[in-house]
């Protein structure tokens, strides 16, 4: 293994924070105590701490060089399916960030903290409306773990009633790999159900499994291909028929604001994903929030705690909030209440665009999506080509043009200054391109989109090494990675150097 | 107010080409009853009036800003520098996606990077992820992690109640359809000799938190060996901030350190998000949950950084990966990464002694007060619990009146702890709030 020399690196590279490192340096210096100090417990005390030291300057260089090699929605177009990258307005940033919100303990008296108590029961109301759910939890901190919350309250239901050899989860096999990861950390066997030919869930096969052993079924509507299931109804009901229960994975929510309610159709349990939907951004990976809605008979089963009305308005004094253990509650899914600084930007999104507001997002979103396929369908392949919602799955292939794949598709969008779309996922379709456009993108950007993609098929024909070998280095900080080369050397670390007291 | 841009030309000539004449034709498939419900929810509101409501919101709290707090019990009132607001509010990062496309994610995956490796030689282990939702997710996926090790041949957890009682209560709903039995000592006890004789040949895991629940500091170390002896991993809850003095769970032969990372430079938020952190050894590496950031190099002979051992993943592995996790703490892994970039060593050591200094300050002052002790004798870290001679919720309301918000009321968690506060102590508190503290529980005797 040739060993990496930073002097010898291209200007690209930055260093890290601990090549960076200088003894003696430090980028904020705290006051002397104002205590008389106390004896240190010798024997706990540790030899060394092996932490980098920098001044604040270096730090803020450092970070602000590092941002530069991201790409982001702030600095472009991404076409993302399945994770609606749209614009995060900046206000949610300045309102999460209120010393009201920013500087309160989970764990203050409630009289202390009705603002924040009021905020979460009324986003609870909202989301409750919106989805057309009876109750709602707000303390799952992801998608995934809006699904795990979902699944344990099936489960616990079934028990509830006596109903103790029903082991079984039925996911599409468009599903994102959370369902069937998360029906196996909840003790569930999973059975793949089959799609057909227009996309929609293969209800023979789904009569085939609905049988006694049930616990239920995990359905994306519209699902991974971007279609709205067209039997949706008549799933709900084979499902519920058999004893079932129906979970509905919120993930692309965007298409369904204003549009229809998922409790109406028929679903029993659904989460959202607020750093989807709702605005509030991705961090880069993280952190997210995924509310939980349920009906009228999963509510005692919600995690604990829930925002409700402690004590009832009276004499002109206001009602108090606080925080109530349902019933038959699943228990507690994480520490406190939730991810309130992502409450607060959910909340001001909501407050900004009302009833009419939200449905004109879902109708853009899907508008979007509808241009973006009509303009491509004559150059790729689109296997399940109806109207479709907030996203289109296309094939990243051409029986002409062999060599090329949907990564190389991908990779070269970043030439042209796009993020790829989600590839290789659903895993039904060949190659797949999953796009979604979100609908905070005007038509000139879709315009260049669809362009750089048509001109992409071209070359992928005529020049396929273009593809082959993008991202080009005018074009992107860095090239593609050697992912077997991270697997095998597995360096997950990086230390101060030996000599470091000696520099 | 509308973040959509298009224009209603452009709406037209879009619809045009989609082949549809108005929006509502986009939705023929969705049944027709359920089509375009009402929804009974406020008209909008401008960016302007959405702020002053907002704004309203925040004032109805009362802040750690206001009040002087003197509660802990897992969340941290310390010094935020003002440069990682700065960075976090770049855009670059915040709005970016999960870094699974790396030539234009390097930042993101660089900075994780360097985060993991934080994270490791604060801890004094091999490896850490890239964050678990928080301190009890973490807990929870270590005890799946080490379950899992053990292929269901072992199913007994040895977790002290000295471990965090959201943490505990988290781990028994992830746990509840789980073949696994949990045994605890007395609460209260000293853990290390209480915890020893429960570990036998089916322990799977023993788990403690360092400083506990109560705030107390041992040297774990014959624990870890009685637990190694009997086969069984050895996991640490570490508190961040105690880790810039104390030695090292990995110095006493923790399997995993894992913890809450608050303390590390994010705001408290009234509970969130925050950042579990999560560290083993290189041996269990492949067992662990979570997103891993790996170094490499890219097809120009640049050292790069790729997000790697995927396949452990939930969207490669499906039903049969680690854990479900997708989403994580991506930003707040950020925070803690340029906290601890900007303390260093000589920080981070810093903060840690003046909350040891304040807190043993405060403990001495209070437990001089008639009617008031310390329940332990024990060495303990930036917490401490005393015993009052009135229910906690009573003092605590006489503090708040004198603008003091008081420590955790254990008796909400231990039934046999009534009278007993946790009171935590930070580098954010000064002499004059410690002394105004001692002086209105003075007082509490005599009204």
């Amino acid at each position: 293994m040739t060993e990496f020399k930073l002097d010898a690196a291209p200007k690209t590279v930055e260093p890290t924070i601990y090549e960076l490192s200088s003894p003696g340096r430090i980028g904020v210096d705290f006051p002397a105590p104002d205590v008389p100090r106390t004896n240190l417990p010798d024997s706990l005390l540790r030899a060394e701490l092996p932490l980098p030291e920098l001044s604040e300057v270096d730090v803020i260089r450092h970070f602000v060089k590092l941002s530069t090699f991201n790409y982001s929605v702030d600095s472009g177009y991404y076409p993302l399916g399945s994770c609606t990258m749209k614009y995060n307005p900046k206000i949610n940033e300045d309102t999460a960030r209120l010393s009201g919100f920013a500087n309160i303990h989970p764990m203050q008296p409630i009289e202390t903290t009705q603002g924040a108590l009021l905020l979460m029961y009324q986003l609870q109301e909202w989301l409750k409306e919106i989805s057309g759910f009876d109750a709602l939890t707000l303390q799952p901190a992801a998608g995934a773990h809006g699904e795990f919350v979902g699944v344990l309250m099936m489960r616990s239901y079934q028990e509830d009633r006596g109903e103790t050899k029903r082991n079984k989860m039925l996911i599409p096999d468009s599903a994102h790999g959370t369902n069937p990861a998360t029906s196996a950390m909840s003790g569930l066997k999973v059975v793949q159900i089959p799609s057909d030919e227009r996309g929609n869930v293969d209800l023979d096969a789904l009569r085939a499994e609905a049988d006694d052993t049930l616990v239920g079924m995990m359905l994306t509507n519209p699902n991974t291909l971007g279609l709205f299931d067209e039997n949706v109804e008549e799933i709900c009901k084979i499902v519920h028929d058999a004893g079932g229960l129906m979970y509905g994975d919120g993930a692309n929510m965007n298409a369904m604001l204003g549009i229809t309610k998922m409790a109406d159709l028929g679903f029993d349990v659904m989460h959202y994903n607020l750093h989807k939907t709702f605005s509030t951004p991705h961090g880069g990976g993280g952190p997210g929030s995924g509310p939980v809605g349920v009906t009228a008979e999963l509510a005692p089963f919600l995690p604990a705690p829930i925002v409700d009305i402690v004590e009832e308005e009276a004499d002109g004094i206001p009602p108090l909030y606080g925080f109530v253990d349902p019933s038959k509650t699943i228990g507690r899914v994480k520490a406190f209440h939730g991810h309130f600084g992502m409450f607060v930007r959910a909340f001001t999104y909501i407050a900004m665009h009302g009833p009419d507001g939200l449905r004109d997002i879902s109708e853009h979103a899907v508008l979007n999506a509808n241009y973006i396929l009509a303009r491509l369908r004559d150059t790729y392949h689109v296997p399940y080509d109806r109207i479709c919602m907030h996203e289109f799955v296309a094939e990243g292939r051409w029986k002409d043009a062999p060599d090329v794949h949907a990564l190389d598709i991908a990779k070269r969008l970043m030439d042209y200054g796009f993020h790829p779309p989600t590839n290789y996922f659903p895993l039904i379709v060949h190659e797949a391109l999953m796009i979604e456009p979100t609908e905070t993108e005007n038509k000139d950007t879709l315009d260049s989109f669809i362009d750089a993609m048509i001109s992409i098929a071209k070359e992928a024909h005529d020049e396929p090494d273009l593809l082959h070998d993008a991202p080009h280095p005018e074009n992107t900080p860095f090239g593609r990675l050697d992912e077997v080369k991270a697997a095998k050397d597995l360096i997950l670390c990086c230390w101060l150097p030996e000599d470091y007291e000696n520099q | 107010m509308t973040y959509i841009p298009h224009s209603p030309k452009e709406r037209d000539e879009m619809l045009k080409t989609v082949g549809v004449e108005k929006m509502s034709d986009l939705f023929d498939a969705i049944p027709e009853a359920h089509r375009y419900p009402d929804l009974d929810l406020p008209d909008a509101l401008t960016e302007m009036e959405a702020a002053a409501e907002l704004s309203e919101l925040a004032q109805a709290n009362e802040t750690t800003k206001g009040l002087v707090s003197f509660l802990g019990a897992g969340v941290y009132n310390h010094y935020i520098p003002a440069a990682i607001n700065h960075i976090l509010l770049r855009g670059e990062f915040y709005t970016a996606y999960t870094p699974y496309q790396p030539e234009i994610s390097q930042g993101t995956l660089q900075a994780i990077f360097e985060y993991q490796s934080l994270i490791a030689n604060l801890t004094g282990m091999d490896v850490a992820n890239a964050s678990h939702y928080d301190g009890a997710t973490a807990v929870a996926e270590a005890v799946n992690m080490a379950v899992a090790q053990f292929r269901g041949k072992r199913k007994k957890v040895v977790m002290s109640t000295g471990v965090h009682p959201q943490y505990r209560a988290t781990t028994d709903t992830y746990t509840q359809f789980a073949d696994v039995e949990f045994v605890s000592e007395e609460a209260s006890r000293n853990t290390s000799e209480a915890l020893i004789p429960l570990i036998d040949k089916n322990t799977a895991l023993v788990l403690v938190q360092y400083p506990d629940f109560f705030g107390r500091i041992c040297d774990y170390t014959k624990l870890g060996e009685a637990a190694h002896e009997a086969g069984a991993l050895f996991c640490v809850v570490a508190n961040p901030t105690a880790l810039g003095m104390l030695k090292t769970p990995g110095e006493m032969g923790a399997d995993m350190v894992v913890g809450e990372g608050q303390p590390l430079g994010i705001s408290m938020s009234y509970g969130g998000p925050y950042l579990g952190f999560f560290t083993t050894r290189n041996k269990f590496v492949r067992k662990m949950a979570g997103r891993l950031v790996g170094e490499s190099v890219d097809a120009r002979g640049q050292r790069a950084f790729v997000l790697t051992l995927t396949p452990r993943e939930q969207h490669i592995k499906r039903e049969r990966a680690t854990s479900n996790i997708c989403s994580n703490q991506g930003l707040l892994a950020l925070a803690a990464g340029v906290y601890m970039s900007l303390l260093g060593q000589t920080g981070m050591k810093h903060v840690a002694e003046l909350c040891y200094h304040k807190a043993h300050y405060a403990a001495e002052k209070i437990a001089e007060i008639p009617g008031f002790s310390l329940t332990f004798d024990a060495k303990f870290f930036h917490e401490f619990v005393v015993t009052c001679p009135k229910p906690v919720a009573e003092i605590n309301a006489h503090l708040l009146e004198h603008g003091i918000l008081g420590g955790y009321d254990l008796g909400q968690d231990y039934p046999e702890m009534t009278d007993q506060m946790l009171v935590a102590v930070t580098e954010m508190n000064s002499k004059e709030e410690i002394d105004a503290l001692v002086a209105v529980l003075s007082e509490v005797n005599h009204d």
